[in-house]
């Protein structure tokens, strides 16, 4: 069996994803050993022959790990739907539903996504910036969170305390996609829960309680070992661990998430679940959410997704 | 209860590494490197130009004829005949001195670093031109440094700037160490210092009693006339001068060298046996063979055509597609462009949507150690060929155009937002030198 391990792409989450194939490569040659486990650069060549019965691309198998777009949004999967490959993870229709916060927001568990409003740069630059920032800020309050609608790494998400910050967000965030969402800034413990669909239903594992060493979980606060301490189990009592394991796997069924996903969340002071995003394809690196929920659980990446690969071909048949 | 940092030595590292952290830009370089990206970002040297036969005959029979000692330990100092062929070259900038007082290291990114060992404790000045090389910040920094920019003109850095700097300096309580100037065709400015302007340089420097650390990897890759002469050729005991095979060989070898006045040659060697223990033999033979039996000066006469080539794409280019109000330094030799932005758009800002429009460069900030350079961006045409060069300026012009869209959309100045907000620095790596 051939199992392509996709990751790179073109966008500014490149390295984080050839960091999250490689480390899942590693682990599928160690559980898997009877496969062979290429890692894969998404380009045009690699599409062009998928689905080809021979050649260096005929695959049965691919596990996409491409984060951001055209990893987690409907594209690539599309692609592989239509060539007739099997892969691990969701669907491209619910990729579509969960890369796009904004629509995603509209899906989950009735009120918990904070207020926001989704708009492309089109309608600030036609209707005039400041008439709409006024109203924005009046209806969705201060402070607000300025973020692309799709990607993710935090890239391109800035908090505004003041009014006079918004517009300089709006800037920094255009420069990651074409729609910005603008939306109500909640705190309180922030959360990242894995969803698996193993055992034939999709079961939560130990949340992952996210606490920035900064205050601000940015890209950088991601990915520099030591910035950000992690708990796992969380602080949280068991009542609200269970709300939240309850509410990931709401979140996973709402939008017709398939294998794997990671919601992000943050339980206020209320023991209010805001809803802040989905991840279809999580980061798997060395100091990414996912692994240290697998683990918790008493599980290994290379279990967890030979046993999706198996999946994903059960289903293809 | 204590969490997981990931890290089991989070709080065991030096304060000189607290700077080492990861960053969205460089995640964004990780794009510059696919082949769909036309990259003025790196200051790659095109080192295709060479005959890599020749070169691999020249490796082999090194290793064939000389294996004992090319693979083998050597002097911390460098091989001896190397040294006296590295006069030969430094002679074409007016430097002489005697094979004695050159070290040969591991590119002169390791010569910076030993000088600012043996210089510089924490807290000490040095005064580098604003902006300067991204490596050699990223060197200051790690030696825990007070880095103080000094403007530059036209004509490269500026003598009263210096003075004002040397003064303002000296009545505090961190002394000057050391001025960094890089004086020909300047890494990221692109500009070059007229001799008079070298020998005010220099002056100062002597009244003020500080040595220049002068960095010179650019010097004969001029496009016109001869050499620029280096400031080292005017005072052997005042300068501290850096070269490199880099970009007239290969950046690969990773051969430089630090010529140094007596005292402080003594302590390089030191340091950098310490360092290394010394550069590897394997390399210096491979490069001194290549002088003993290659045409090196016609090959550097082949270098400077190119680039030149290169150079007139990317200001014709420039000249053609960028929108009004942009400006841009004109190099006479090197690598880059110094490019300023109009209406003050933010280059940092700007560079995720360059990658997304498949052309990098890199932001003025990663120039600068207090967070100017905001309205600056790097472009090298070194690397690609010109007809991509121009490609990527279609590309950028295009980006610049949709950000003073976007910025004109929002009323943005950012002036206010930059002045005064020190910005975390780029932590140099290949990308960007």
């Amino acid at each position: 069996m051939r199992i392509a391990v996709l990751s790179g792409g073109l966008n500014a989450e490149r390295d984080v994803s050839l960091r999250s194939g490689r480390r899942v490569a590693e682990a599928l040659r160690d559980t898997m050993p009877d496969a062979e486990i290429v890692e894969v650069d998404l380009n045009g060549e690699f599409l062009d022959s998928l689905g080809s019965a021979t050649g260096s691309h005929s695959f049965d198998v691919v596990v996409p790990l491409i984060h951001g777009a055209i990893g987690e949004d409907a594209t690539l999967r599309s692609m592989l739907e239509l060539k007739g490959i099997p892969f691990v993870g969701s669907s491209a229709a619910s990729a579509a539903r969960s890369f796009d916060k904004g629509v995603a927001s509209g899906l989950v568990p009735s009120g918990s996504a904070p207020k926001f409003v989704a708009f492309p740069q089109s309608f600030f630059r036609e209707m005039g910036a400041p008439r709409i920032l006024e109203t924005v800020i009046e209806g969705i309050g201060l402070p607000l969170i300025v973020k692309p609608i799709s990607g993710g790494s935090a890239l391109g998400v800035r908090l505004c305390t003041e009014a006079e910050q918004v517009a300089p967000a709006l800037v920094d965030a255009f420069g990651y996609g074409d729609r910005v969402m603008l939306q109500t800034a909640v705190s309180g413990t922030e959360l990242a829960v894995t969803v698996l669909d193993i055992g034939g239903k999709p079961t939560a594992l130990p949340p992952v309680e996210i606490v920035a060493m900064s205050g601000v979980y940015d890209f950088d606060a991601r990915y520099t070992a030591g910035a950000t301490e992690f708990f796992v189990p969380c602080r949280l009592d068991s009542d609200a661990v269970a709300r939240v394991c309850d509410y990931a796997v709401a979140v996973h069924t709402s939008l017709g998430l398939r294998d794997i996903s990671r919601t992000d969340l943050i339980v206020d002071t209320a023991g209010t679940i805001w809803f802040l995003e989905v991840n279809i394809a999580p980061g798997m690196t060395e100091t990414s959410l996912v692994p240290q929920a697998i683990e918790a659980a008493g599980l290994s990446v290379g279990g967890v997704f030979s046993e999706l690969v198996t999946q994903a071909l059960t289903r293809s048949h | 209860m204590a969490g997981n940092r990931m890290d089991p030595w989070v709080d065991s590292y030096a304060q000189r590494a607290q700077g080492l952290t990861a960053s969205a830009i460089r995640a964004l370089f990780a794009v510059a490197s696919r082949p769909e990206v036309v990259s003025l970002a790196g200051g790659m040297p095109f080192v295709s130009a060479l005959d890599s036969d020749r070169f691999a005959d020249i490796a082999a029979r090194v290793v064939r004829e000389q294996g004992a000692v090319a693979l083998q330990y050597g002097s911390g100092q460098g091989d001896q005949t190397l040294r006296e062929q590295i006069l030969e070259i430094s002679g074409l900038v007016g430097v002489r001195s005697h094979p004695d007082d050159v070290i040969v290291t591991a590119g002169s990114q390791m010569g910076l670093d030993l000088v600012t060992k043996i210089f510089c404790d924490p807290g000490d000045t040095v005064l580098v031109e604003s902006p300067s090389y991204v490596g050699a910040l990223g060197v200051f920094r790690s030696y825990q440094c007070n880095v103080v920019h000094v403007a530059m003109d036209s004509q490269g850095l500026d003598p009263a700037a210096l003075r004002e700097a040397l003064v303002t300096a000296c009545a505090s309580d961190s002394p000057v160490k050391l001025i960094y100037t890089i004086p020909s065709f300047h890494n990221p400015a692109g500009l070059t210092q007229s001799f008079e302007r070298r020998q005010e340089i220099l002056a100062i420097a002597q009244e003020f009693n500080v040595p220049i650390l002068e960095d010179d990897p650019y010097g004969l890759l001029g496009f016109e006339g001869e050499p620029p002469q280096a400031i080292r050729s005017l005072d052997d005991q005042g300068v501290i001068y850096l070269g490199s095979f880099s970009k007239i060989i290969a950046s690969g070898l990773r051969v430089g060298w630090v010529i140094a006045p007596h005292g402080v040659r003594e302590k390089l060697v030191l340091a950098a046996e310490a360092a290394t223990l010394c550069p590897s033999n394997f390399s210096q033979l491979t490069v001194s063979r290549y002088l003993a039996e290659q045409p090196w000066q016609q090959q550097i006469k082949v270098f400077q055509e190119l680039y030149r080539e290169r150079r007139d794409s990317l200001l014709r280019s420039m000249q053609a597609l960028m929108p009004a109000g942009t400006t841009w330094t004109v190099p006479k030799g090197g690598f880059y462009s110094w490019v300023t932005l109009p209406h003050q758009l933010n280059a940092t800002t700007m560079l995720p949507r360059a990658i997304s429009s498949l052309v990098a460069y890199v932001p003025g900030t990663g120039f600068y150690a207090d967070g100017q350079g905001a309205h600056n961006l790097r472009l090298s045409y070194c690397y690609p060929e010109p007809s991509r060069i121009e490609e990527g300026v279609r590309r950028l012009a295009g980006v610049i155009e949709a950000e003073l869209d976007l910025v004109d959309t929002f009323g943005v100045n950012y002036v206010d937002e930059t002045r005064g907000n020190p910005r975390p620095q780029l932590n140099p790596n290949s990308d960007l030198v």
